[in-house]
Formats: C-alpha cells, sequence, structure tokens
C-alpha cells in the first residue's frame, strides 16, 4: 500500500497505546454484516407472530399460524402451530399413501395375499422393513435364528406352527418357552436312558439297551415325555414341545459336539435342566394389526408351511 | 455509516463491566429458553390418563448402573415427534414420561439406537446375552462387551439413593403420610415399592421374582434389565387423548 492511500484513510483506534505505539483499530463492522444482523431482528419479530414462542405466567403465546389435522376418531381438529401436530398431519398423509396397500392387506386373507403378485410384493418389502427393525436382533437377517437361543424360521420346523395362524397367534401374544427340570425328578440313570432314547431318534450312536429303557420311560407316567412331545416324539406344537426325529436342535448343542457321547451328554444337560427360556414377546401392542398381518406374510414366505 | 451507541472502550478498560456484562449475555439463552418452562403449566403434560410412577428400588438400581457404564452417550431415550422416528421407535417422548429422572436420560447422540420405548421389545435372556456380548446377538454391532454386569448388585445404599431422590421431588415416601399419598396416587401396589424403608427388599423380591438374569442371586445384570424392560411402558397411549397431546405444546 502506497503512503498516500494510508494516509487518505481516516483509520480509528481504540484511542489507547500500548508499549508507546502499539494501538488498536476501531473498524466499524462490515455493513453487509449489520444488515444481515437487522435482517435477523426483523425475522425474530415475524417468528413470533407465526409460531409458539413467548412465555407469559402459566402459559405462552401460540402464534397465528395453525394444523389441521384428523385424528383417531375421524374428527379434524385445528390446533396453533407445533411439531406434535406437524406429526399428526404428515402421519395422516403418510396413511394415506399407504391406504390402497394396507386396506387391501387388512382385507385379505392370508392366502389371497400371497397370490396377488402386486400386493405380495408390497407385503414382502414392507416385511423385510418391519423384521429388519423389529425381529432380526434375535432371529438374524434372513429369519436363519441362532442355534442355543432363537429358532430358525427359514427351514420348515415349527415350534408352534408354520401356518399363517399359528405365525399370527405367535407374533401378537408372544410365546414362551418351557420344559420342567427333569434332574429333580428323576434319577441320573433315567435321564442317561431318555438321551440315549432321544439320539437315536434322530441315528446318533447310542447303547440300543439304554434306548429300549428310555423308550419305555418316555411313554411312561413317571416322566410322562410324551404328554408335550408327542407319543412318537414329532412334538405337539400346541405346547411348543420340539419334533425330537428331525435331527434339528434349537437348545441341546448337539451339532456342536463331534463324538456320539458328547451329543449324548449335550441332550442329557437339557433334559436335566431343563428350559425356561425361549421368550418371544408380545407384539400385539406394539405394531399396528396390518403391520402384524404383513409380518405374518412375510415370516411365512421365509419357511412356513400349511 | 457509524452507529456509537456506546464505545466498547468501556467494557474493555473495565473488568467489572465486562464481567457483569459476560455473565449477562450468557445468561439469557437459560432465562429465555429453560427458566418459562418451570412455570408452563403445560410442560409436563400430566394430562387424563398419564400416571407415570417413578423406578422401583431394582429398576433405580439398573437407571444407576445405566448411567455409570454411560449408556447414555451412545443411546438416547428420546423420541422426537417426526416421522422416521415413530415409524422406528414408536409414540414420541412425553415429558411426562421422564419426570421422575434426575437427571434425565434424553442423550445428544445415536451411536445405537433410541432405547425410550425399549421395554417389552426383547426377552430377559436378549437383553442377558446382549449386553455380556453385543456381537453375539447383533454381528453388525459396535457396542462394547459388559460381561462384568454378572456381578453381584451392591443393595447397601439403595435407601440412601431414593432419598436423594426424594431430596429433589421425587415421591419415594418416608413417612407414612407420604406413603399414603402414594396410595392415592398410584394404588397400594407401588406405593408399597416407592417406600424407602422396605427398599431393600423390595429390590431383592423382585429381583428374585423376575429372575432376569436366570441366575441365582442378585446381579447388576437383573437390575439393567430390570430398568430396560419398563423403559417407554408407563404410558397407555391407547387410552390417551391424543389432542391434548398436542394443546399441551
Amino acid at each position: 500500500m502506497s503512503e498516500q492511500n494510508l494516509q487518505s484513510q481516516t483509520v480509528q483506534t481504540t484511542g489507547h497505546a500500548w508499549d508507546g505505539d502499539l494501538q488498536e483499530f476501531n473498524n466499524p463492522l462490515p455493513t453487509w454484516w449489520v444488515y444481515t444482523f437487522y435482517v435477523t431482528i426483523v425475522f425474530s419479530v415475524v417468528y413470533w407472530f407465526i409460531y409458539p414462542s413467548w412465555p407469559i405466567g402459566k402459559g405462552f403465546l401460540t402464534g397465528f399460524s395453525e394444523i389441521t389435522y384428523v385424528n383417531k376418531a375421524g374428527e379434524t381438529v385445528t390446533s396453533h402451530w407445533n411439531t406434535r401436530a406437524l406429526l399428526a398431519k404428515k402421519l395422516n398423509e403418510q396413511t394415506e399413501l399407504q391406504k390402497p396397500y394396507f386396506s387391501k392387506v387388512a382385507a385379505s386373507d392370508f392366502g389371497q395375499i400371497a397370490k396377488d403378485p402386486e400386493l405380495s410384493g408390497f407385503v414382502l418389502s414392507a416385511g423385510k422393513v418391519l423384521f429388519d427393525d423389529n425381529c432380526a436382533p434375535c432371529h438374524q437377517q434372513g429369519g436363519q435364528g441362532k442355534p442355543g437361543f432363537y429358532p430358525n424360521l427359514a427351514d420348515d420346523d415349527w415350534l408352534y406352527g408354520g401356518s399363517y395362524d399359528k405365525i399370527h397367534q405367535t407374533l401378537v401374544n408372544g410365546r414362551r418357552g418351557y420344559m420342567p427340570a427333569f434332574g429333580e425328578v428323576l434319577p441320573a440313570g433315567d435321564i442317561d436312558a431318555l438321551a440315549n432314547y432321544v439320539a437315536s431318534l434322530s441315528g446318533i450312536g447310542h447303547d440300543a439297551g439304554k434306548a429300549a429303557s428310555g423308550r419305555a420311560l418316555f411313554v411312561s407316567q413317571s416322566a410322562a415325555c410324551y404328554a408335550c412331545h408327542g407319543e412318537n416324539a414329532k412334538g405337539r406344537q400346541e405346547t411348543g414341545a420340539p419334533n425330537l426325529t428331525d435331527g434339528i436342535w434349537l437348545w441341546a448343542n448337539v451339532p456342536g459336539a463331534q463324538k456320539p457321547e458328547d451329543k449324548i451328554a449335550a441332550i442329557r444337560a437339557t433334559i436335566a435342566a431343563g428350559l425356561n427360556k425361549g421368550v418371544m414377546p408380545a407384539w400385539g401392542g406394539r405394531l399396528t394389526p396390518e403391520q402384524i398381518k404383513v409380518l405374518t406374510v412375510y415370516v411365512h414366505e421365509l419357511g412356513g408351511g400349511t | 455509516m457509524r452507529i456509537n451507541f456506546f464505545k466498547h472502550e468501556w467494557i474493555e478498560t473495565n473488568i467489572g463491566l465486562m464481567l457483569v456484562l459476560t455473565m449477562l449475555a450468557i445468561s439469557v439463552g437459560g432465562l429465555v429458553e429453560i427458566a418459562p418452562l418451570f412455570f408452563i403449566k403445560k410442560t409436563v403434560e400430566n394430562v387424563e390418563g398419564i400416571n407415570v410412577r417413578p423406578y422401583t428400588p431394582l429398576e433405580l438400581r439398573g437407571r444407576d448402573i445405566y448411567v455409570r457404564e454411560g449408556c447414555y452417550t451412545c443411546h438416547s431415550q428420546m423420541i422426537r415427534p417426526f416421522v422416521d422416528e415413530k415409524l422406528r421407535y414408536g409414540h414420541y417422548s412425553l415429558a411426562a414420561e421422564s419426570q421422575y429422572d434426575h437427571p434425565f436420560q434424553w442423550g445428544s447422540k445415536r451411536t445405537g439406537p433410541d432405547l425410550a420405548r425399549v421395554g417389552g421389545k426383547y426377552s430377559n435372556e436378549w437383553h442377558v446375552d446382549h449386553l455380556i456380548a453385543p456381537r453375539s446377538m447383533v454381528r453388525q454391532s459396535v457396542m462394547p462387551n459388559y460381561p462384568w454386569l454378572m456381578q453381584l448388585l451392591d443393595q447397601s445404599d439403595i435407601a440412601g439413593r431414593m432419598k436423594a431422590l426424594r431430596a429433589v421431588g421425587v415421591p419415594y415416601s418416608l413417612t407414612e403420610a407420604e406413603r399414603e399419598a402414594n396410595v392415592k396416587k398410584f394404588g397400594e401396589q407401588v406405593a408399597a415399592q416407592l417406600h424407602i424403608a422396605d427398599a431393600r427388599k423390595n429390590l431383592v423380591d423382585q429381583a428374585n421374582l423376575g429372575n432376569y438374569d436366570s441366575k441365582p442371586g442378585v446381579s447388576e445384570m437383573d437390575a439393567l434389565v430390570a430398568y430396560l424392560q419398563v423403559l417407554g411402558t408407563m404410558v397407555d397411549f391407547n387410552k390417551l387423548d391424543e389432542d391434548e397431546l398436542v394443546r399441551a405444546r
């Protein structure tokens, strides 16, 4: 900058000097900045009139802006602008968009949904979102389940039934697995016999003699395994007792054991300790009837039967 | 154009004045945005049908563990009134639902999902397994393992914890008169849980009855899972007049 330029600027300083010659400029704020600041003040005044703003005593100014929405009872409600009213309105718009599909879902029975290509397309994509949000934490992605924890939904083995109605029932009311701890009521020899019998059902190497006495115990009144698992150990879906003959294991870690005696030990441990787990939460209060219907069809699609 | 209402030299050369003005400037936010909420009647929208209760002793210990482990740094407990949040997490949170939380656990960051309505969503077993080893349940999870939660719970100071909350307005009862007021407000069963003299017994009873961790003894896991399972379950939104909630804002 030339000498002349410096002199032509009438620069104000704050007036004080440190160390003799150290001064501080006192430049005005840029004009654009000052005006923008004024505009924000004007904006805030406009805002007070439109939206809820100033507190007054025990209430507050609600502003002149209004939102009209239709409430659950079907009445039209007008409220001052607020995010809750806005949400009610937006949810209505969402519902309106999905209505053609959801009302069709509500009106169709499960079989019809599966047959209608457009509707089943909607149900499968909506079902996947719902499944990932709500079911996948336990049943894992794609419903593959978790041995020892949560049943596989993609195979054809169903504890409580794989029909549309049964899946629907499970979703709405939830389930709770239970098996008494037979270690408390039967001698160790009996439990060993029962374990050998159960092993024999799925072709695991076992002691034939023990298995025969196990079979007798299975259908006897003292152990009464048949009451839940059925006469032929094929399971009873009314009680959620699994089929013991299909080689699918949820609780006893049979596939994880290498040697037959270890497999039998795993079965023995489950019989002795019983089960008081396998809790499926009830979704009836958490999801809407239509969402549950969508999930029913989705889960049935994974591995449901008749 | 030059505006010269005052010279900032006055402030810069007078440290006392600067201190006072700085404090005034930074207190404006709080005075304008926070203080009025204590006077506005509808801030805590206790409309008909809402009867949120304070935590039971066991749930309270669970909440304290939640705070101790810093769960709030990754999990919020505040469902905002937006469509996407409503679809994923459920009904928006009400101020009434955290009226007995001191401090509230709204949080401000979601590395993990919001937990305001996690109660009842998963089984107790799931919570136990998931807290011990999150990736055993959710493969893509980045949550740390909390295996030490299986240690026994220190129950000795439960009465003190309840007294501290009572001092800031949570209706835990010390006297018979307070207990009766609670009976009127919450019913016999809840009032019994809120009585400080019975705190320890109530805590052990709930832990044994619920047996949240499927193991004998009262562990920290029992307390934490009991707390998680009650989150967001105290208000039955089917019985509420939603329009009342809208009018409260």
